[in-house]
């Protein structure tokens, strides 16, 4: 992370004076944030996002793009990970973009947060039922099939879809692709 | 420190949410035209006085309607693109207008890359135009293709491009309206060379709604009572002013302020000429070469009120010691500079002018005599001065220039030691009359951004003199537009500073870098300034011993009709002091030379 400089010296300088204690790493401690964006549907409003993330030396851990119910209106899912002064920064460099319309750092709420994951994998006649025993437990689904491989669908948090690959591991994976995550407060009224 | 959410939506009840009033345009029913005509009637609808720019074949079709409809603004040929876009910042930051810069695809777009940097982080609101091969094109490596767009993303407040007519004219007016409003900056209009060709009819919008851009004006009551409250408890408090308050036009609230509360004010290299610096309370400039009575009274405020000012490394060296004993109030109108260095105890997010008129009301007058003796020890410890020895030197040439305009001219400079000295010994008096290349530290900006100030001062009608201090090595980079001035006619005064040094970086390698002097004479290749000045039909002078200084000054004031360059050759080794090193705490600043590295 690019910061050791914390914002809050001023602050920790003023405790020092106040002969108050001072706790270690204060306000320096990183955290990872899931933060929604709805953007402008237009060419390069997408990149200006990204670039400011790279300009500006922040971190993307994941990010997503969709439409809305206003086809006009993309959502972008962003995961990024930061200490209070960097995520504080981020929020208020997204929001002075002008194709953003509203900017929300789900972390400090209650949200859902899902993945999407499809999973090809190799079988045979020794693993079949062991790998389908897997996918009943996680509640996937069977969306192709050949003779020699089967791909699944399995929609969860990230941990799940993490659990569940790991669970295919000892098999043989062919290709893995994420969605990436999508999130959402919890009865957000606006 | 909480993030509010809540902002665009505040702003767009307060109805500030991009939506501008309806101007009268006047236009006539709707008729078809060229994209290149219509292009030309918004930048008249827009009320556009002068445009920069040069010519190429992405926007011939622009430059030939030109010829044949001769639109109500000016149009000035510059020699070189970058010199377009600093001439849009001088007229912008001399006139608070918004600078037009009119250039062709590919090298032309590329030439504006540096003006268009030096405006974002300097703030100034210029829209540049670049042509672009046609839409079909895009992509294709064609001849003179340049992706704009992408060049310039990082350092524009927006940009935009346009792939059909029938949006050329809402594009044009959502520029010029993102350009001038909340915090200006660049914006970037690319127009393909088919749009400019194809045919629409022409109406210029009355209103725009951009509903994702927020412009909030006042700043929220609670804020406004908790910074009166903070000011009427402090003891030693500071106003600590940057560029954002000569942008809100703030200058003349501001300054009655502090007379009314008696709190001194110490400006930013931006800010200077917000408060007049021959008042009592005028602390002058702070930060890495500010003075040593503004920089003690930093390090011993317990209230410092940032008005429109963003924390710069320049201002604050190393943070973690800067202003140890100071609760802050930051008056700002852009969200991401609010915390961003230094953390805000009471921040105001709004323009700095209404904020300021919420705030007038609240507070009282307050006896600051004890903290003003103090500050007034610190600068009779340490006072702005130079060695008289007969020599030429830089701040002398400042303080006679400063003599002969009494403080009432526009005054630009370039980067580097004159920038700094000039800075340091000109006393500004009015907003608005200091313009420089801060943020980027852009060298050749000077003498276009003069240009451009003329442009917008005879735009006014201000007869006011237009200063132009350049450094030898800065001047020599955009020094070809001086013929573009005597073309004008424009009675520039062009002051060099010539030691034949890369100054400032001569002044880095002498106090950190042991004496070695790599690549910063330029002795060798230093036109001949008065000869280049004749070269380009404009006066050449100059002076090299104190006593031959006011005379150059008087035979350049003779001159109405053209540039008048005078050229100052002082001595290499001055250095500009105070000085804070890069990196170290305000407080340990260096007065004058010492060995080198002896305070290292």
């Amino acid at each position: 992370m690019p910061d050791t400089l914390t914002l809050t010296s001023q602050q920790i300088i003023r405790k020092k004076a106040a002969g108050e204690p001072i706790e270690p790493n204060e306000g320096a401690l990183i955290h990872r944030h899931t933060i929604t964006v709805l953007v402008e549907n237009t060419i390069g409003a997408l990149i200006r996002v990204v670039n400011m993330f790279s300009a500006r030396g922040f971190n993307i851990e994941s990010i997503t793009v969709g439409l809305t119910d206003d086809p006009a209106v993309s959502r972008m899912n962003i995961v990024t990970t930061g200490n209070d002064r960097i995520i504080a920064q981020v929020l208020r460099q997204l929001n002075r973009l002008i194709d953003t319309l509203e900017v929300d750092d789900l972390t400090n709420e209650e949200f859902v947060e899902r993945e999407m994951c499809l999973l090809k994998v190799r079988y045979n006649g020794q693993n079949r039922a062991e790998i389908m025993d897997v996918n009943t437990i996680f509640r996937g689904k069977v969306v192709d099939i050949t003779p020699y491989a089967m791909t699944f669908e399995l929609t969860g948090p990230t941990s799940k879809i993490d659990a569940f690959i790991n669970m295919m591991r000892p098999h043989e994976i062919i290709e893995v692709a994420r969605s990436g995550r999508v999130a959402m407060k919890r009865n957000h009224v606006s | 420190m909480r993030y509010d959410t809540t902002l665009k939506a505040r702003a767009r009840q307060a109805g500030g949410n991009g939506v501008a009033t309806a101007q009268p345009t006047g236009q006539a029913p709707p008729t078809t035209m060229s994209g290149a005509e219509i292009f030309l009637r918004s930048l008249e609808a827009e009320g556009v006085e002068v445009v920069f720019g040069h010519p190429g074949g992405a926007v011939i079709k622009i430059y030939d309607e030109m010829a044949r409809i001769q639109p109500r603004f000016k149009h000035v040929l510059v020699r070189h693109e970058q010199g377009g876009a600093h001439a849009a910042e001088g007229y912008a930051k001399a006139t608070g207008k918004v600078g037009t810069v009119l250039v062709t695809s590919g090298p032309g777009a590329t030439n504006t890359v540096t003006g268009i940097a030096d405006a974002y982080m300097d703030s100034v609101p210029i829209v540049v135009f670049t042509g672009q091969v046609p839409t079909n094109l895009i992509g294709n490596d064609a001849f003179q293709e340049c992706d704009t767009i992408g060049v310039t993303r990082s350092i524009t407040k927006h940009s935009f491009l346009v792939r059909d007519v029938k949006d050329l004219a809402r594009t044009v007016k959502e520029a010029y309206y993102i350009a001038r409003t909340g915090r200006p900056g660049p914006v970037v209009v690319d127009l393909p060379k088919d749009v400019l060709l194809a045919e629409a009819p022409f109406e210029y919008p009355e209103a725009i709604s951009i509903r994702g851009y927020a412009v909030v004006a006042e700043g929220r009551p609670d804020k406004i009572e908790r910074a009166a409250r903070m000011i009427a408890a402090a003891q030693r408090p500071l106003f600590y002013v940057g560029g954002g308050a000569v942008n809100a036009g703030a200058a003349e609230i501001l300054t009655e302020m502090a007379r009314h509360t008696q709190i001194p004010v110490t400006t930013t290299l931006h800010g200077l000429g917000a408060f007049p610096e021959d008042d009592p309370l005028a602390l002058r400039m702070l930060g890495m070469h500010g003075t040593w009575w503004a920089n003690q009274a930093v390090q011993h405020a317990d209230l410092i009120i940032a008005v429109g000012a963003r924390f710069d490394d320049r201002v604050t060296g190393k943070l973690d010691s800067w202003a140890p004993h100071a609760k802050i109030i930051h008056i700002e109108i852009d969200q991401s500079c609010i915390s961003k260095n230094v953390y805000a105890d009471c921040a105001i997010m709004g323009d700095v002018k209404p904020v300021l008129e919420q705030l007038r009301p609240l507070v009282q007058p307050k006896d600051t005599s004890a903290w003003l003796a103090e500050i007034e020890a610190w600068r009779q410890e340490c006072p702005l001065a130079y060695e008289e020895d007969g020599k030429l030197r830089a701040q002398y040439v400042i303080e006679r220039l400063r003599a002969k305009t009494g403080g009432h001219a526009v005054v630009l400079t370039d980067v580097g030691q004159h920038q700094m000295w000039t800075a340091q010994y000109f006393r500004f008096l009015h907003p608005r009359s200091h313009i420089t290349s801060g943020g980027l530290g852009t060298m050749g900006f000077c003498l276009p951004a003069a240009m451009g100030a003329a442009f917008g001062l005879r735009g006014l009608g201000s007869d006011l003199p237009v200063l132009s201090i350049s450094g030898d090595g800065g001047f020599v980079m955009n020094a070809q537009e001086l013929s573009v001035a005597a073309a004008h006619k424009l009675p520039i005064k062009v002051a060099i500073i010539n030691n034949n040094f890369l100054g400032m970086v001569r002044q880095w390698q002498e106090l950190f870098h042991e004496n070695r002097f790599s690549h910063t004479d330029l002795s060798d290749t230093n036109p001949d300034f008065v000869k280049l000045a004749e070269a380009h039909h404009c006066v050449g002078l100059r002076a090299a011993s104190p006593e031959a200084v006011d005379a150059v000054i008087e035979e350049a004031w003779k001159v109405t009709d053209r540039p008048a360059l005078m050229e100052f050759q002082v001595i290499k080794e001055e250095m500009v002091f105070p000085m804070v090193p890069a990196g170290a705490a305000t407080g340990d600043m260096i007065t004058k030379r010492l060995t080198p590295n002896s305070f290292v």
